[in-house]
């Protein structure tokens, strides 16, 4: 099962890579739709208790904004698009071009909630057709969700299916950067998750002919 | 004497026990539930945040206690019975089991907020502890703390002030 010796560095690096080609394709998509420079970390693959996978964006009680899908077809699990409520907040209204709002705040305008969903969405789905592309699968994305709530609130969604097998996920998790914003703080990280279920891991490797002794 | 309080915290999947002054929290409750078990007399509590509603979900090859509702309860009791509780003395506060994400009908599984409340309302009964107040469904996160000094369970939610309970 799932433990924290189930990858070896080659299958590792194999996931990194599939992180790799997914948020470089949806940062692109992203700095397109921006029109600025989007920064990408180099992905991060975990494998995380419940419990440890709350610290990644900096605890469960984080406010973020967060687009979620599920993913269904060949490849099955969850995805998340995550942005801090003020990072969220500065791309929003760049987008939308209104100033005068903040996620933070109990009323946000139902436009600016749906320019966050549509943006979650085409990121999304940029990230899933570059890995669909890539390992040459079919993966269907589900009409994406939007909350902004507590990181841990929002991330156990993703959990779910794994906690019925497991105490640890597989998390896949590609850090993002605006540099106008030039602040290492997690409250300016944004983050794709991708959080296969466990079957998937098995479908994945042996769509790439890796070996899973 | 001054005693200096301490917040001991729960993760996620986890249960802890707590004395009096000290008080104990679990952060990010969405479809998950804080399930609160209290002596007032004796001035003792335990909180589990658990995830899912019925260990029988389970096909991993070890259940791990914390993380269902039909475990939990039942374990919470188990150890606050080891400090000396007496299980008919007895109460408990919920709050969580939320729909955060409605409009997703695809599966079972986001509806998995009211199981869960369901699941943990059903072991109280199986148990016969009283429920004494709640704080479940709706679509916003949760973190909630425990005083066993007062017996009052604090809910916070992003976008309301927090109540107590």
């Amino acid at each position: 099962m799932l433990n924290n010796n189930f990858l070896n560095s080659f299958q590792l690096d194999i996931l990194k890579e599939i992180g790799n080609i997914g948020a470089g394709n949806a940062a692109t998509a992203l700095s397109g739709l921006l029109n600025k420079k989007i920064e990408m970390n180099v992905p991060s693959v975990q494998v995380v208790s419940f419990e440890e996978m709350m610290e990644l964006v900096g605890g469960a009680d984080m406010v973020v904004a967060a687009v979620f899908l599920q993913i269904d077809g060949d490849l099955t699990g969850n995805m998340f698009f995550l942005l801090p409520i003020k990072q969220a907040t500065i791309f929003i209204q760049q987008l939308t071009g209104m100033s005068d709002f903040s996620f933070d705040e109990p009323s946000v305008p139902e436009l600016a909630l749906s320019a966050f969903q549509e943006m979650g969405n085409i990121l999304a789905g940029s990230y899933l057709s570059a890995l669909s592309d890539f390992l040459q699968m079919h993966i269907v994305p589900s009409v994406p969700a939007v909350g902004i709530d507590m990181f841990g609130a929002i991330i156990s969604y993703g959990l779910i299916e794994i906690s019925q097998v497991s105490d640890f996920a597989i998390v896949i998790d590609t850090e993002i950067k605006d540099p106008d914003t030039m602040n290492e703080s997690d409250l300016y990280k944004g983050h794709f998750f991708l959080l296969p279920d466990p079957d998937s891991f098995v479908k994945l490797f042996t769509k790439l002919g890796v070996d899973m002794e | 004497m001054i005693q200096e309080s301490i917040v001991i915290k729960v993760g996620i999947a986890d249960m802890k026990i707590v004395t009096a002054p000290n008080t104990i929290r679990t952060s990010g409750l969405g479809s998950c539930v804080g399930v609160v078990l209290y002596d007032l007399q004796k001035k003792i509590a335990g909180l589990a945040h658990i995830m899912l509603p019925d260990s029988s979900l389970a096909r991993g090859e070890t259940i791990h206690k914390a993380k269902y509702a039909d475990t939990a309860v039942e374990c919470l009791i188990q150890l606050l019975e080891k400090e000396g509780v007496n299980k008919k003395q007895l109460k408990a506060k919920i709050a969580g089991g939320a729909e955060m994400f409605k409009f997703m009908t695809k599966t079972d599984i986001m509806r998995i907020g009211p199981r869960n409340v369901d699941a943990v309302k059903q072991e109280l009964k199986r148990f016969s502890i009283p429920l004494v107040a709640e704080d479940v469904g709706g679509s916003s996160g949760r973190t909630i703390e425990f005083s066993p000094e007062s017996g009052k369970l604090m809910v916070r939610t992003v976008n309301q002030s927090s109540k107590e309970i």
